[in-house]
């Protein structure tokens, strides 16, 4: 049997370069065993193409460089293998992002953004004593933290919610993920309050409006409806309290 | 024509991976401006694929019981073949405890003890103690005395990453990301900072620094099989070779890890060998303990990576079309350990393989993983060859691992590194001025112009950028490998000068504008040709085995006349680089037997049946 004639129309549109406009641009390949999309692009830039812009950094699903969107869904170009699409496939960049060339958008701005607003660190007075033993945490917890913490950045979640595609400030799932790792963090010392002022609002939990396409479009299977959930169930609590006025800020 | 931007800070790191961000951080809380350069955003680091662990002697853990700073010294002056510096592994040893416990401090979520008696997936009757439940727990990895590698699950690196990330972050740290450092700016003497060229426009910009601080990470990608993410070849190590003046310390100590998958070489961590998996041949035999009847599959890893391949020699390989492979098994350990504790690779072999590992065997060959060599620096991370250049993590070579890293020696690298390499940056640097020679910087980034001006214009020639590429990896690949001989070396060597002289004739195919990729490809392509012909070259000149170094013809560790450091210089115009040698001081832990490996007399009879 002779191995698939695989068509790729893939966007092509470089910002930096005057005069270039945005188009459909198709390449062919044959197929071979195994083959994943960063295979197939990089074949194509190396023997066909050598302008087409893409980002692959570990090509294992580990780092979220490479999404885009295949055949109209966000998902890892290195861990979609040929095989499970038609011969006809469609390659555009994530939306939402800034595009940089091609199928290459800057995710890294954005994120970091996100990082800044969500204040996504661990807040603590405590200093760090070289000399003390770690605290102690019991292991069931710090697997619990380990599961949002898993998020990769790689945008999928963003790239499929409608929120974020009308609402440009939306924190995204990503961002409310990444809000519910530190709540149940307790080396992290923010009030219910103060993560109300992050994420009490409309560029927060409660600017998602349900249809949990971040949750089947999550490539690392992250459980983001229930993440979305609890920190949405713990806000609408906070803000209750904060209206009665039953809430005390923390220093 | 000139740079687009020319920013100027104290403290310039070229590359966030954990060792770039912890020395960062370090600089930052002296109070110096910190400029990170990246060739991608931080969190897309390679160091977030460390999946297995970062080896620190808490001794929590029932079979960690016992352990100290000085058994880690011990099991990683071993481990190294004794080809290690003993000051700086003392150092690390020292450190490393309280490196992990800041991280956990910060965040790290590392996986804890739980008291209680409890059967390990190995089989092991464990028993966990009250008094060290909640602190931070370790897994058995190779080489090692003792239960020492701690973890976060399967994603070590990635949680130790995003938390680095995140105190990047809190204290404001410049980072620029999709910026490639191509040029170090120096007057023979005194580095100045680099030339950039952004990934962004394709527009160069200059940055100049007091310190200027190599934190790139490996070469793996110049072998064609490599564990390594696509961005590890070795740019930072090429562009302080190119200086002339800066040395490259033991460059052909390259490490091969045991379980790269096939056929994508994605790494199938040690923590699987360590929770218990087992390697079979094609008769679904378990070889190594014929081998290494102490360590088993444990052994270091040059040590089972050899094994393997003389297994295989033997016929004993599965044959596939990508060529004989060996099993990884971890079948026995069960479904809910290998979903959980082992999901990454799971989720690897499943997506790339259609394998799951719970109930199919993953087929694994041992492939490139590590550099061992890179910038060479003092014990305090001070490059040699130029006053304010530094370097630390995989690019540098501090020499803590010698001829062989041990597993979770290198995430427990980049951090320790950070904080004691990162202290004597900020130290140097508030004491430093700055340099501003402007002729220096505007001949620096007119050399780069001419360069990219040439490539475009193909006036030196029209040589394909991939097509090198490919011929360097499979010269690497064939002539460079696990075992090597004289005569094959010679013939590596001799395939890839011709290499290198072509690769200073490449054109481009495209107009090379912008953030053109065969741009990017191109201005590297000789400087990685360079580093090959240095792995190579040094590699025919070390007649000797040690580590992961394996001449077989020259069997046995050469301690009278090897034990001594290898440092390549590239002098401009030669087409070989220039090799110097210093003498590798055994302060503490005078040479002896690993006790495993082909010198333990006990294991080379087992391995003859």
């Amino acid at each position: 049997m002779s191995n698939r004639q695989l068509t790729f129309s893939i966007f092509r549109f470089n910002p930096n370069l005057p005069g270039d406009k945005p188009r459909m641009q198709e390449y062919k390949l044959e197929e071979q065993k195994g083959m994943s999309l960063f295979v197939a692009l990089t074949k194509i830039r190396e023997e066909i193409d050598p302008t087409l812009m893409f980002d692959f950094v570990c090509r294992a699903a580990i780092c979220g460089s490479c999404a885009m969107m295949i055949n109209g869904r966000p998902s890892l170009a290195c861990k979609t293998l040929t095989k499970d699409l038609p011969s006809q496939i469609t390659l555009m960049p994530l939306p939402v992002f800034k595009l940089i060339g091609d199928l290459s958008v800057d995710t890294g701005t954005w994120f970091r953004d996100l990082q800044v607003r969500t204040e996504s660190w661990v807040h603590t007075s405590k200093k760090f004593d070289p000399k003390a033993l770690e605290e102690r945490m019991d292991n069931e917890l710090a697997v619990q933290i380990y599961e949002p913490e898993r998020c990769i950045e790689c945008g999928c979640c963003v790239a499929s919610c409608v929120t974020a595609n009308i609402r440009e400030d939306f924190l995204g799932a990503t961002g409310i993920n990444r809000v519910a790792r530190f709540m149940i963090d307790p080396r992290d010392e923010r009030s219910d309050a103060d993560y109300f002022e992050v994420v009490g609002n409309e560029d927060g939990a409660f600017g998602c409006v349900g249809l949990m396409a971040c949750d089947d479009n999550c490539p690392i299977e992250v459980p983001l409806q229930t993440q979305l959930a609890f920190v949405r169930r713990k806000m609408a609590s906070a803000g209750l309290k904060l209206e009665s006025g039953g809430l005390r800020k923390s220093g | 024509m000139s740079a687009k931007h020319t920013h100027v800070t104290d403290v310039l790191i070229v590359g966030a991976g954990l060792a770039g961000e912890r020395a960062a951080v370090e600089a930052a809380a002296a109070g110096l401006n910190v400029v990170i350069l990246s060739l991608i955003p931080p969190r897309r680091s390679h160091s977030t694929a460390a999946q297995g662990g970062m080896q620190a002697s808490l001794g929590n853990c029932a079979m960690g019981k016992g352990d100290s700073p000085d058994v880690h010294f011990g099991d990683t002056v071993k481990g190294s073949d004794w080809g290690n510096d003993q000051e700086v592994a003392r150092m690390f040893v020292e450190t490393v405890p309280i490196a992990v416990r800041q991280m956990a401090h910060w965040g790290v979520p590392w996986n804890r003890v739980k008291a209680g008696k409890y059967k390990h997936p190995n089989g092991m009757e464990l028993e966990d103690t009250k008094d060290r439940e909640g602190l931070i727990t370790a897994r058995d990895f190779g080489g090692t005395a003792k239960w020492r590698t701690c973890y976060t699950s399967d994603g070590t690196g990635h949680t130790l990453q995003y938390t680095m990330d995140t105190v990047v972050v809190k204290m404001g740290i410049t980072v620029h990301d999709r910026m490639e450092a191509i040029t170090v700016i120096h007057d023979g003497e005194n580095c100045l900072g680099v030339v950039a060229r952004c990934m962004r426009t394709g527009e160069l910009n200059v940055y100049l620094a007091k310190s200027t601080v190599i934190a790139t990470g490996g070469y793996g990608r110049l072998y064609g099989a490599s564990t390594n993410a696509i961005i590890c070849e070795g740019s930072g190590m090429s562009i302080c070779q190119d200086t002339g003046v800066v040395p490259l310390g033991n460059m052909e100590a390259v490490q091969f890890h045991p379980t790269g998958m096939v056929p994508v070489w994605i790494l199938m961590t040690e923590g699987a060998r360590g929770d218990g998996g087992y390697l079979l041949d094609k008769n679904l035999y378990r070889f190594m303990p014929d081998y290494e009847p102490k360590k088993k599959e444990l052994a270091s890893r040059d040590v089972v990576s050899r094994r393997m391949v003389q297994h295989m020699r033997k016929g004993l390989g599965v044959d596939s079309e990508y060529g004989p492979h060996l099993w990884l098994d971890v079948r026995h350990l069960g479904r809910k350990h290998v979903w959980s504790n082992l999901r990454e690779i799971a989720n690897i072999a499943m997506n790339f393989n259609g394998i799951d590992p719970a109930k199919d065997l993953v087929p694994v060959r041992p492939t490139q993983h590590y550099s061992m060599g890179g910038v060479r620096t003092d014990k305090n991370g001070y490059g040699y060859g130029l006053k304010g250049l530094f370097a630390l993590g995989e690019a540098a070579c501090w020499d803590l691992h010698g001829f062989n890293r041990l597993g979770g020696n290198s995430l427990a690298e980049t951090i320790t590194a950070g904080m004691i390499v990162g202290e004597q940056i900020a130290r140097y640097t508030l004491g430093a001025t700055q340099n501003f020679n402007m002729k220096l910087v505007d001949d620096a980034v007119k050399k780069d112009e001419e360069r990219i001006k040439n490539l475009v214009s193909g006036q030196n020639g029209k040589e394909n950028i991939y097509e090198l590429k490919k011929a360097m990896e499979e010269t690497l690949m064939e002539h460079v490998g696990i075992f090597r001989t004289g005569p094959s070396l010679e013939q590596g060597v001799a395939k890839l000068q011709e290499l290198y002289r072509r690769s200073l004739k490449i054109g481009l195919r495209s107009s090379g504008k912008g953030a053109n990729p065969e741009m990017a490809a191109a201005l590297r392509m000789p400087g990685m040709l360079r580093l090959a012909l240095t792995i190579s070259y040094g590699a025919l000149q070390r007649t000797e085995s040690r580590g992961s170094h394996a001449r077989e013809d020259y069997p046995k560790r050469d301690d009278t006349n090897w034990l001594k450091r290898t440092l390549a210089y590239w002098k401009e115009g030669a087409d070989l680089p220039a090799l110097d040698y210093e003498p590798i001081v055994c302060n503490e832990l005078p040479p002896g037997d690993r006790g495993y490996g082909e010198s333990s007399g006990q294991a080379a009879a087992a391995g003859k049946k």
